[in-house]
């Protein structure tokens, strides 16, 4: 068994090349999974703005459903996206971006997870995330 | 494509210089309709490092700068646009090694909004790894001093 499926999300995050692309990382507070991706200019989808890419966003919300499966379920292999709808909220600003999913439903084969990002108040989300993933 | 109007030329190239797609190693192919982007397999877009299956990132990033690209192809003069939302059904595992295209078209443009539909495949568009639905906001008279882009 790999280690990322030991259910430690920072170690999945290091073993997802695309993850270490995007800069997330993962910390558990409260004994609840937050991902921090921390601003960086190859996020930029706007430059004049400037604003995170939206494929950026969406990446973080998919990137946060699939870790908290990891971390609940700890399935023998990594959760497959089935459908994502991302709701754009706001604009992403040029700074760090937090991200913390739930997941909403879990059947035998498939899970319902609902993900949310924000920046400076979590109060005011930047984007949202519904998605179905394959165990 | 040779008879896009030149505003439409200068948003492709100030799309492909976007540093998202450039760090991807993405880039614009077509401003035509559809809308045709790609990106190169590489080693940094991976998601899965038991199977080297590309993150689902990173077809939802190349299907939404692809879906803006497309709404600007529809449109007359450059406007600025931005995303509300986007929705994508991921029909099978991209296959490692092998580009990744993405094609969308503009379907509709009302005053306000303009609704998208894309398909993300590897040279087979009848063998979808993805298709996207997705709608964004026009911001009609512009904001000043912000260019065309998604």
């Amino acid at each position: 068994m790999s280690d990322y499926r030991s259910g430690d999300p920072a170690k999945l995050m290091e073993a997802i090349p695309y993850c270490r692309h995007l800069g997330i990382t993962t910390s558990v507070e409260n004994g609840a999974l937050l991902l921090t991706m921390p601003f960086a200019q190859r996020l930029i989808g706007n430059p004049a703005l400037p604003a995170l890419h939206g494929g950026v966003i969406g990446s973080l919300l998919e990137t946060a459903a699939i870790a908290q499966v990891i971390y609940e379920i700890r399935g023998e292999r990594l959760p497959k996206p089935v459908d994502i709808t991302v709701d754009y909220l706001r604009s992403g600003r040029a700074v760090d971006s937090y991200a913390r999913a739930r997941i909403a439903r879990q059947g035998k084969r498939v899970v319902n997870v609902h993900a949310e990002m924000w920046q400076e108040d979590e109060a005011k989300p930047v984007a949202a995330l519904r998605g179905h993933f394959l165990l | 494509m040779s008879d896009a109007p030149e505003w439409l030329k200068h948003a492709k190239k100030h799309m492909n210089l976007t540093p998202y797609l450039a760090g991807i190693g993405g880039e614009i192919v077509d401003i035509g309709t559809p809308a045709r982007a790609r990106v190169p397999y590489s080693e940094k877009l991976i998601g899965d490092p038991e199977t080297g299956v590309v993150h689902g990132g990173v077809i939802t990033g190349l299907l939404d700068h692809t879906s803006g690209l497309a709404v600007m192809v529809k449109l007359r003069e450059p406007m600025p646009i931005a995303t509300l939302d986007l929705r994508i059904d991921y029909m099978r595992p991209a296959k490692p090694h092998q580009d990744i295209i993405a094609e969308c078209e503009c379907v509709r443009v009302t005053h306000e909004v303009a609704f998208v539909r894309g398909t993300a495949h590897q040279g087979d568009a009848k063998d979808p790894i993805a298709l996207c639905t997705g709608a964004f906001m026009i911001i009609r008279g512009g904001v000043h001093g912000i260019p065309v882009t998604p």
